[in-house]
């Protein structure tokens, strides 16, 4: 245990902690547009899935990871649509509705995989770019200055994200419809309008989320390759309080904490490995119960808007 | 007049009822589609899954056998929704249901039937309403939401389950070949369920559920704790104004679910697989919502919702085998259905203000 607390283990933590909030924080940062708009979208988890189907077949077969890219956000966004016409325009219960969309997401994905692949095959995903000066620094450079591009633009999304919701009239609307609808309706906002393209847009960030997975992270796919990483993402949004920086903060504890608990895994130090899985699970429920007090949801959250009534 | 009236009233409700009905044709057609693409004749394919689930005693009674378990976790989804809660962990609270079933059948080898049977389930039941009493406890107390907390529940109760079968719980016997499968030893044979056809995996669980699921029906509408939990359901805030404490009720529903899901645990262990294995699950902790869902979150209705899905299960195999198509066609199917069955809601309310509004 004493090794822990040598620089290269360190840093080697960082490393792989920085890469493994990727997939969370494309995930958390577009549903956490979602629910700032009121609509919980619990099925990102399924969208994640198959942008990884999408984004690894596409990326394989055209032999562009790019295009691959391309592809698993238009999946997203078409997901997100779908979504968007069910919680929106139905107006069904979000809850359940995610539900659906999750399994759907698991099946199809499951089943493409199976048609058109058979079996797991790996490709080389996007390359690590150092960045020059700062990735030359030791151990700080390897550790922060050596992604790959997808990991790079996750963490920029966060001031992006922030900007838009905080300072933006587009983020103002956005707030107002999940805040209160009803007055926002009054002022002329379109309700309907903002939560379609807020779900969308979230649908297309979940995409891409699944996609850094299959060609950015571990770049295969397999058959359920998220196991259940969509939901965390959505738990990460009601810990980061609704805010990209918050978001950021979530994202980066439990992939450190996953980090931690996968060096413990390769040690083979005392502790069962079943039980290190377990750690960010425990630590995001704690987290939930007497971290996240002072922040209240958007009021309207999982309601549905009903134009002219009340 | 009275009369053309109630005729009218009769077939607006049977409208509303069969609504829902139409999802499962309509996600059929969906994954007709798919089929299609793939150059599969979806009526072979169909056929094959219709033929597999209905169309034999073997087939038949493995449908029931499915539906059992289904039948349980809906239950318990049908009373924590009616409180008001949304209650997604089923799959770790049917994993830990299963797991103190096999701790204290295994641990108790020489207990006469009478004894050990009852005590078997109810351990089962008591570890899964502590497995969704956390949840009900963490939104009752701290306002977390159970969504939320019972998926993290599944997780944890996964890797529970993943460290008891390699380690404490393993099958001595597997020690001893040196091959290691993660499962427990085959329980005694005391704590078995009765075989209620010969020749088939047909058990007596589907009797418990059956049973089961009258009793939940009087509970939720014949006893005054089941109609306080339908009470905080429907409006939380004239509950409490009417001094019901919601709070209590929704931890106690979210309790109650969890119970029903812990014994569908017991059943699946005592009734098929006869000891603890990984993977046992098998998704029912969700393919549960989706049989409550589409029973209307009846009680009742959720019974024959049980066997039509407790059918595409074992008919998705027989598909597979026969026309090679993986049988995540079925969850995508079961997905689709969920989505259908959610937006179908709308076409029934707006028809009810329709109504109203007409006189």
């Amino acid at each position: 245990m004493a090794e822990l607390f040598t620089l290269p283990v360190l840093f080697g933590i960082i490393y792989s902690g920085i890469r493994l909030a990727t997939p969370y924080l494309y995930a958390s940062i577009g549903e956490s547009f979602s629910q700032a708009s009121g609509v919980l979208n619990l099925g990102v988890d399924g969208i994640m899935l198959m942008g990884a189907y999408t984004g690894f077949y596409v990326g394989m077969t055209s032999g562009s990871l790019w295009l691959g890219l391309l592809a698993a956000a238009i999946t997203g966004l078409l997901m997100g649509l779908l979504m968007a016409v069910i919680s929106v325009t139905l107006k069904a219960e979000q809850g359940i509705s995610g539900i659906g969309l999750q399994l759907f997401g698991l099946g199809l994905s499951t089943l493409l995989f199976k048609l058109t692949m058979g079996g797991a095959i790996s490709i080389s995903g996007f390359p690590p770019v150092r960045i020059p000066l700062l990735g030359n620094i030791p151990y700080i450079g390897e550790a922060f200055f050596n992604h790959n591009l997808l990991v790079y633009f996750a963490y920029l999304l966060v001031p992006i994200a922030n900007f838009v919701l905080n300072k933006t009239t587009l983020g103002l609307k956005i707030r107002a419809a999940g805040q209160n609808p009803q007055a926002a309706d009054t002022l002329g906002v379109n309700i309907t309008l903002i939560r379609y393209l807020t779900v969308s847009m979230g649908g297309l960030m979940a995409g891409i989320a699944g996609a850094s997975l299959s060609i950015a992270l571990i770049n295969l796919f397999q058959e359920n390759i998220t196991s259940g990483m969509g939901f965390i993402a959505v738990a990460l949004v009601y810990f980061g309080g609704w805010k990209p920086t918050g978001v950021l903060l979530g994202s980066l504890l439990f992939s450190f904490v996953n980090a931690f608990q996968l060096w413990i895994q390769v040690k083979g130090i005392n502790i069962p490995s079943d039980f290190a899985v377990m750690m960010p699970y425990v630590l995001t429920i704690f987290a939930l119960a007497f971290a996240v007090k002072r922040v209240s949801a958007p009021a309207a959250l999982t309601k549905i808007f009903e134009r002219g009534e009340n | 007049m009275q009369e053309k009236h109630n005729a009218k009233e009769l077939l607006n409700k049977t409208f509303d009822a069969l609504l829902p009905l139409l999802a499962v044709p309509l996600a059929l057609i969906i994954g007709a589609l798919l089929l299609l693409i793939f150059k599969v004749n979806p009526l072979t394919a169909y056929w094959s899954l219709l033929q597999g689930a209905f169309g034999s005693v073997s087939g038949l009674t493995q449908t029931i056998v499915k539906a059992t378990p289904l039948l349980l976790v809906g239950l318990g989804v049908c009373i924590a929704f009616r409180g008001g809660i949304i209650n997604i962990g089923g799959e770790g609270q049917l994993i830990v249901g299963a797991l103190a079933a096999t701790a204290i059948a295994v641990g108790f080898p020489n207990l006469p039937r009478i004894i050990i049977l009852p005590l078997t389930f109810l351990g089962a039941i008591l570890a899964g309403g502590v497995w969704g009493g956390i949840p009900g406890i963490l939104k009752s107390r701290l306002g977390v939401n159970e969504i939320l907390s019972t998926v993290m529940m599944n997780a944890i109760a996964l890797q529970l389950s993943n460290y008891l079968l390699r380690g404490p719980l393993i099958d001595p016997a597997e020690i001893e070949r040196g091959t290691q499968i993660a499962q427990s030893a085959l329980l005694p044979k005391a704590v078995w369920l009765t075989k209620l056809v010969p020749q088939t995996l047909l058990h007596s669980g589907a009797i418990i559920a059956l049973v089961m699921a009258i009793l939940v029906y009087i509970f939720l509408w014949r006893t005054s704790i089941g109609y306080r939990i339908r009470a905080v359901g429907l409006n939380p805030d004239a509950a409490k104004y009417a001094g019901i404490p919601v709070q209590f009720y929704q931890a106690l529903s979210l309790m109650l679910g969890g119970a029903f899901a812990g014994l569908a645990g017991a059943v699946e262990v005592t009734g098929v697989s006869h000891r603890m294995l990984e993977g046992l699950s098998a998704g029912y902790g969700f393919s549960g919502i989706v049989a409550a869902l589409f029973g209307k979150l009846h009680p009742l209705g959720s019974i024959p919702a049980s066997i039509l899905f407790g059918g595409f299960l074992v008919g998705g195999r027989s598909m597979q085998r026969a026309v090679q198509v993986p049988s995540a066609l079925i969850d995508t199917i079961l997905g689709l259905t969920v989505l259908f069955v959610v937006s179908a809601d709308i076409w029934s309310s707006y028809r009810a203000r329709r109504r109203l509004s007409n006189g």
